[in-house]
Parts: structure tokens; C-alpha cells; sequence
């Protein structure tokens, strides 16, 4: 599975369990529109360090929050790169 | 008790009449205007000398309460906003309290003894708000059952560091995200009060939405969590502010955070400030490193003392609490005086950083989770023999919680899949949302101490 279609399953199932309407996943779609709250992201950001085994927020370098969508799937995938 | 100095709205007004206004969401009320005023309908001569109930459920008339009151009730407790109908008897009657302040939206449980309602409106103040004793200022904070503990204040030491800070050249405009009944936000909430005015946040209110009405209000300074800065540079909100000082509390704010706030407002003095509800406010850090320099600890300053025994910080200053209220109250000061902080630190290089808490409380996003309230949960599933329940580091919140869970009879629960989940909805039937954990493993068996105690892995 791609980084994209695992952050994007991730997404969905988490806006599942937190009982969130989830906006359509568009790269322009700014995050805090998405219906996700804080306590949802923070799950969304450990589940994908178990399952693609890296967590960008905590790199060696300083980053860039991300505000949308596509800048949260950017983020990992240029990860180490 | 004898009073020990002004009340609240007396050291306000000192030097004449206060100049600030409160801002809500909603509502706005000049201080000129309140000293003539009252958000209690004129009713506070019947609050004179009662622990007082504040269960109001909007900001700016907690606020305006807290004001009136201070130096005429004996006692008042701060209901936090999520405050559980469960937990109000048990805090009313430890807090012994006669009497309570509502609005339209409170728990109707909250309205007990001789209630008076508030409101952001203010009626002719027809009794005197003449002080007659130190009022007890009650915070609520968490307990391991769930039930919080009842931490007692004073005026003086919710404003001992405050009192050693020389005033503002100019008056200064405040804001926070917290609400102002948890001590992060009462700290702001009075340092507002003696410096300018102060710009409320709103429950539910969207961050772009609250940082909006801040930047049109002009706000200087400001502070939340590392995680409520994090939601405001996820946002993409962050320039509706143009503050001078940009303040964090209530978590351990890490390099991310502090390096993300410093892009945003390059010119602002950025603070990260080390305070619990029961050591108070112990320092203020302002070079933008994680962490705290050694000296501090090495040098004590203005009363306030810090040492680290058994890897964990420990406070003594003014500004610590008193007690716990209650019958069966722990102890919150040891008999030398210092409050253990329960967060373990460790020196490199100098410096002194955060390694979690002892005991393995967990922080997230600002609100305290004590395990041993969440395995409760778990252990009630009658599939589970026992439950492990501790923090994983997290860049949104800090930290977020796990579980892990030892089945009794494995070989007779062939759908573990189905435990894991039947936990997790009584989990969120019975919790608030961020005790609910965010990950559940089923393990063999979890380590026992010596002693037969489950042994926790410190954070």
C-alpha cells in the first residue's frame, strides 16, 4: 500500500472510531477543516508510526506543520529523502 | 481567618478605577463599569461568608464571579467546564459547600444551598464588596479514581510569583486558550486583571475562529499548551496574531513546537513556564530551548526553590498550594515544604530535560489520565484478567494512551479482535475522549514487581 492510501485509511477509520464527519481528502483541504480534532490526529500520527515505522514530527531538523492534506501526505512521504 | 491582604477586586483597583475590559465570545464588560456593577443579579450579600459552588458554565461570568467574590465568600470551588455530574456530590460535600453561583446552561445537580444565578450582564451592584476574610480558592484537578482532587488556594499564593514581576510599562492585552478555572488559565486571568484586559476563549470555538477575535482585539501577549499551539500552526491561523510574548504551559512543550512558534512570530518573546496546580508557578524559560538551564535549580530565585530528589522535580515557594480538601485527602506538601512535581527530570550538557512522569501519569494534551482509572474500565470486561495502561510519546499531544491486556482463559476467547474492541466501547461510554486508549494489544502477561504490583515503565 502506498503512503498515501495508508494515511488516507488511516484518516477514514480513525474519523470512524472518534464519531467525526470526515470532509473529502483533497490535497488542497486544509486540516482543520477536515472534522478531525487534536486527539484525532495524534492517533492518526501513531498508527502510522506503526505501520510505515517513521514519525516526521520528531526529526533531527525543524518542520513544517502541515496545514493541508496534501502538505500531511508530503510530509511523509519526502521523509529521509 | 484573618485577612492577609487586599481582595482581588481591591488590588485592582488600588490606583483608581481599572481601566481593562473581559472580552467573551458573546459579551464584553469594562472593569469601570463593574466596580458599580454585578453579574449576580445583586445577590452577593447572600454569598458573604458560604463556600460558594461556582458552576457557571461561560467564561466571562466565571470570571466576573470569581472577581465578586474573592474576599467576601469563605470558599469558592472553580467547577471545570467538564466537570462530571458524577463527581459534584463528592465535591460538594468535601468543599462543605452552602451555596452555588449558576447560569442557564449548568448541571442542574450544581444548583445547591442558596443559588444565585449569574450572567455577563451586570445589575446594580447594591451591597458592599467590602472584604471581610481571605476567600479559599478550591481548583479542580485530576484524581486516579477519576473523582478530582480538591487543591486549596489562596489569593496570595495564586499570585505569589505574579506579585515579584515588576508591572507593565504599558497595559498589555491577554489572551488564552485555556479556560480560566484550570490554574494555567487563572494565572492568566489574574496577571490580565492587574496588567490590562483579556480576551476569552470560547468552548467549541474554532482556533482560526478565536485567534480572529484576538488579533482584532488587539492581543499582546498569550498562551496555551504546546498541544493547543500545535492545533494553531496545523491550523494555518497563526498570523491573525501579532503578539509580543507567546507563552506555553501545562505540557512539556519540545524543540517542534518552540522552533514552529519562533518561525511564526519571529519577534516575539517565546516562554515556555513550568506550573501544577498544586506547586504553582515555578519558572518561566524564555531561549526557546526544550528543556530548563541547570542554574535554575543550582541558584534558588525570589522564593522559589527547586530541587531534584530521586530524578524528580520538587517545588517549594509561596506559590504552592495549601492542602487537598476532603476527609480522606493524600498529602499534597511534604513536611519540609516542597511539592513533588512527579515529573522526572534528567542533566545533560547543563541543561535539565523532562523524561515523563513517575507514577506514570499521562498528559494529554494538557489534561492529566492516571492509568490506574482507565485499567478500572478495562478490568470490568470479564474476559480480562488484567490491563496495563501508559503513555506513548505523541507530536499533536504530547503523549497519547495505550493499553495492553492479559485475557484470563486466552484458549477459551478465540475473537480477541472482539475483547479489543468491547473494551474499547466501554472505554468510551465511560471515559472522556482522550482517556480512551488510542491503541489496545492483547499481550501473554505483564511484568510483576517483587511486591505483586503491576510494574509501570516510567514515560
Amino acid at each position: 500500500m502506498s503512503v498515501r492510501s495508508t494515511i488516507t485509511s488511516q484518516f477514514q477509520q480513525v474519523a470512524v472510531e472518534q464519531e467525526r464527519t470526515l470532509a473529502p481528502l483533497a490535497d488542497e483541504l486544509k486540516l482543520v477543516q477536515s472534522g478531525l480534532d487534536s486527539l484525532s490526529f495524534a492517533i492518526i500520527v501513531a498508527r502510522l508510526e506503526d505501520a510505515l515505522g517513521i514519525d516526521p514530527f520528531n526529526a533531527a531538523e525543524a518542520v513544517d506543520f502541515p496545514v493541508t492534506f496534501g502538505d500531511f501526505v508530503r510530509l511523509y512521504e519526502n521523509f529521509g529523502k | 481567618m484573618a485577612s492577609d491582604g487586599p481582595s482581588l477586586w481591591e488590588s485592582i483597583s488600588l490606583k483608581g478605577v481599572p481601566a481593562g475590559r473581559l472580552e467573551g465570545a458573546a459579551a464584553a464588560v469594562a472593569l469601570a463599569d463593574f466596580a458599580r456593577g454585578s453579574a449576580l443579579g445583586g445577590r452577593l450579600a447572600e454569598l458573604r461568608g458560604r463556600s460558594v459552588l461556582l458552576a457557571v458554565r461561560d467564561q466571562l461570568t466565571a470570571a466576573l464571579a470569581l472577581i465578586e467574590l474573592d474576599g467576601v465568600a469563605r470558599r469558592m470551588v472553580l467547577c471545570t467546564p467538564d466537570l462530571a455530574t458524577q463527581h459534584l456530590p463528592g465535591v460538594i460535600r468535601d468543599a462543605e459547600v452552602d451555596a452555588s453561583v449558576c447560569d442557564a446552561d449548568s448541571d442542574p445537580e450544581a444548583r445547591v444551598g442558596v443559588a444565585v444565578s449569574a450572567q455577563p450582564r451586570l445589575a446594580n451592584l447594591v451591597s458592599s464588596r467590602r472584604a471581610a476574610s481571605a476567600t479559599e480558592w478550591i481548583l479542580l484537578t485530576s484524581g486516579t479514581t477519576g473523582a478530582p482532587k480538591l487543591v486549596l488556594h489562596t489569593l496570595a499564593s495564586l499570585t505569589a510569583v505574579l506579585a515579584t514581576e515588576p508591572p507593565p510599562p504599558a497595559p498589555l492585552t491577554w489572551s488564552t486558550f485555556y479556560d480560566i478555572r484550570r490554574y494555567g488559565g487563572l494565572q492568566i486571568f489574574l496577571r490580565a486583571l492587574h496588567a490590562g484586559s483579556l480576551v476569552l476563549s470560547e468552548r467549541g470555538e474554532e482556533v482560526g475562529d478565536f485567534l480572529t477575535r484576538a488579533g482584532g482585539a488587539g492581543i499582546t501577549h498569550i498562551s496555551g499548551t504546546p498541544s493547543h499551539w500545535r492545533k494553531a500552526l496545523m491550523s494555518g491561523v497563526t498570523s491573525r496574531i501579532a503578539p509580543q510574548y507567546v507563552r506555553l504551559s501545562g505540557e512539556i512543550p519540545d524543540q517542534a513546537v518552540l522552533d514552529g512558534l519562533h518561525a511564526a512570530y519571529p519577534q516575539a518573546t517565546l516562554a515556555h513556564a513550568f506550573a501544577s496546580t498544586e506547586a504553582g508557578v515555578a519558572f518561566e524559560v524564555r531561549d526557546g530551548r526544550a528543556g530548563f538551564p541547570e542554574d535554575l535549580v543550582a541558584a534558588p530565585r525570589a522564593q522559589v526553590e527547586l530541587r531534584v530528589q530521586d530524578e524528580t522535580l520538587q517545588i517549594r515557594s509561596p506559590g504552592t498550594a495549601t492542602r487537598y480538601l476532603g476527609a480522606d485527602a493524600p498529602v499534597l506538601k511534604r513536611a519540609d515544604g516542597f511539592v513533588d512535581t512527579g515529573d522526572r527530570v534528567e542533566a545533560r550538557a547543563g541543561r535539565y530535560y523532562f523524561m515523563g512522569r513517575r507514577g506514570g501519569v499521562i498528559n494529554v494534551g494538557g489534561l492529566k489520565v492516571h492509568p490506574e482509572e482507565v485499567e478500572a474500565v478495562i478490568n470490568a470486561h470479564p474476559a480480562v484478567r488484567m490491563s496495563l495502561v501508559r503513555p506513548r510519546r505523541n507530536p499533536i499531544t504530547g503523549a497519547v494512551v495505550t493499553a495492553e491486556i492479559v485475557l484470563k482463559d486466552p484458549a477459551a476467547t478465540p475473537d480477541a479482535a472482539a475483547v479489543v474492541r468491547e473494551v474499547t466501547e466501554s472505554c468510551k461510554r465511560l471515559l472522556p475522549a482522550h482517556k480512551v486508549p488510542a491503541m489496545i494489544r492483547i499481550v501473554p502477561a505483564l511484568e510483576m514487581s517483587p511486591s505483586g504490583k503491576l510494574v509501570r515503565p516510567n514515560a
